[in-house]
């Protein structure tokens, strides 16, 4: 169990929630571009190394989808969005970094206390990919809830949805039908996201969200 | 006669990272220059500069108390012997019983305090500044440090340079990703400890958002070649650490013969270069921080150690 297949999985795994990591400390847009584009491939990585160990073509399928949706398609339709809204030089930030680092710590040492005692008796392999989405899951999620920006928000949602993959290419993969389907309605949600950043825009001048708070009337 | 090999190998290398030191910081120099299409002083000109601070006459302040008078000593014996400690081209030292990573943080985090208090004592508000700075950036970067020292230590089973070392060098590490993370927290605690650019800038101390050049503002002659030497050693001291700890390849074994520690010489010789290098490319391609970010830009290494260790858990509950 100890040997290179598990050693290769664990660094793969744990580079993807290092990436994550990664972006929470980006606070300017184009760099966190950046970034989220690095998590998809390490994504990539990733998955490609589960399907050479678990020896499932289908899986190298999800690694492809993943490097063409997520590594290249939505970072560059991104970047030309956010260029065209004019925000590329943004710096977008609500709470400290050092907080949210420290938050983000305290997410993934939940998230392996956890998935560590539910899953004892599984394939290691499994477990630890399970701890490490878990981790990933609820590191996007932070983003979300730390970021003001629009866009940021977004690349926090593409990433949660990078942390599922991670889980279900753990557990043996999900289904080839399932895992499209998915892929496609993150890039029918990245196209909605898209026309809804540029109607935020029209109506309020920014894509700050606290802006639909006030005009909600509620205090921010 | 195995404890005059290991005394012979132990003084030789407390003159070697001695004699090392300031060829290492010209060294950085010069290649930075170049990058900058500079000519840049010739390798020996820090020995020069020291020669001649050794010859120059102590101006003190009148109200410099004694203290200020006997730090430059202290900061200069405490980080020698914590150079002499780490194993550079052998490891087979005499005190490499004492080499403990622990030990060698206690040592610099003494020079570090005596420094601060240095800066403190003649009353100007440079030094004031200095000093401030100095021990913010060092509360931050100890925690981090010692973060990357008990990962190293989890994977190693010790904390002893020497064990730690042969650990890496055999085959049983395998490919870990906490290793990586420890390695990256040891990178930027080692920038900041030395006041390298992304936290300070080494070339000047005509900038108003100096730190360590600001500490030692007051200090002429004499003392200010021992705290420049002393510097100097540390920056070797981190290259070493790190070479020591993540490149032991090369490096002789306990009780080796002589062929094998000029093997390990020449080794520890490439590694310096390459450190050098690689700290001079760095250097000129990033700018410097503000001194607010900071804080982040060790908070970052303190994560990363903290990640480190997690990792370290996750693979050894499977």
């Amino acid at each position: 169990m100890r040997g290179l297949s598990f050693d290769v999985a664990h660094l793969l795994a744990g580079g993807l929630v290092f990436v994550s990591f990664m972006q929470l400390y980006q606070d300017r847009l184009s760099a966190l571009l950046n970034t989220f584009a690095l998590h998809a491939m390490v994504l990539t990585l990733s998955v490609a190394w589960q399907a050479y160990v678990q020896d499932a073509p289908h899986l190298y399928v999800t690694a492809l989808i993943a490097l063409v949706f997520k590594a290249i398609v939505i970072p560059v339709a991104l970047h030309r969005i956010i260029v065209r809204l004019g925000i590329h030089r943004q710096i977008d930030k609500v709470v400290g970094v050092g907080v949210t680092m420290l938050l983000g710590m305290g997410l993934v040492a939940l998230s392996m206390v956890v998935m560590l005692r539910v899953t004892a008796d599984a394939d290691p392999l499994a477990r630890e990919d399970l701890a490490f989405a878990l981790a990933v899951v609820l590191l996007g999620l932070l983003m979300m809830v730390t970021r003001r920006n629009a866009v940021s928000q977004v690349v926090g949602f593409m990433s949660i949805e990078n942390g599922l993959v991670l889980a279900a290419t753990g557990a043996k993969g999900m289904p080839l039908v399932v895992e499209i389907s998915i892929a496609f309605s993150i890039l029918i949600a990245f196209i909605v996201i898209g026309i809804f950043l540029f109607r935020i825009r029209e109506r309020f001048d920014t894509v700050d969200i606290q802006a639909l708070d006030r005009f909600r009337g509620e205090q921010s | 006669m195995a404890v005059i090999l290991d005394l012979a190998v132990q003084g030789t290398q407390m003159l070697v990272v001695l004699l090392l030191a300031p060829l290492l910081t010209g060294l950085v120099r010069k290649v930075k220059a170049r990058l900058l299409r500079r000519r840049g002083p010739p390798l020996i000109q820090p020995y020069r500069d020291l020669l001649r601070l050794m010859r120059k006459e102590v101006v003190l302040a009148d109200n410099a108390s004694w203290l200020f008078r006997v730090i430059p000593y202290v900061v200069f014996a405490a980080t020698w012997v914590a150079a002499a400690l780490v194993p550079t081209f052998g490891s087979g030292l005499l005190f490499s019983w004492s080499a403990d990573l622990i030990a060698i943080i206690a040592l610099l985090g003494s020079a570090r305090f005596f420094l601060a208090l240095a800066g403190l004592d003649v009353g100007t508000s440079f030094g004031g500044i200095g000093s401030s700075r100095e021990v913010m950036i060092a509360s931050l970067a100890e925690p981090a440090m010692l973060m990357a020292v008990f990962t190293l230590a989890l994977i190693a089973g010790s904390t002893q340079l020497t064990t730690v070392a042969a650990f890496m060098a055999s085959n049983e590490v395998g490919l870990r990703v906490s290793l990586g993370l420890a390695l990256f927290a040891l990178i930027m605690v080692a920038l900041a400890e030395n006041a390298r650019i992304p936290v300070d800038n080494p070339a000047t101390h005509l900038e108003l958002t100096m730190v360590h050049e600001a500490m030692v503002l007051e200090y002429s002659g004499r003392h200010l070649a021992l705290i420049d030497l002393s510097s100097e050693l540390k920056l070797l001291l981190y290259i070493s650490l790190i070479g020591c700890v993540f490149l032991p390849w090369g490096m002789a074994p306990t009780g080796a013969g002589v062929l094998a520690l000029t093997i390990g010489f020449i080794g520890y010789l490439a590694k310096l270069a390459v450190g050098a290098f690689l700290l001079a490319v760095f250097e000129t391609a990033i700018a410097k921080m503000r001194v607010f970010r900071v804080p982040e830009f060790l908070g970052a290494a303190l994560m990363l150690g903290l990640l480190a260790t997690l990792f370290l858990f996750v693979s050894r509950s499977l």
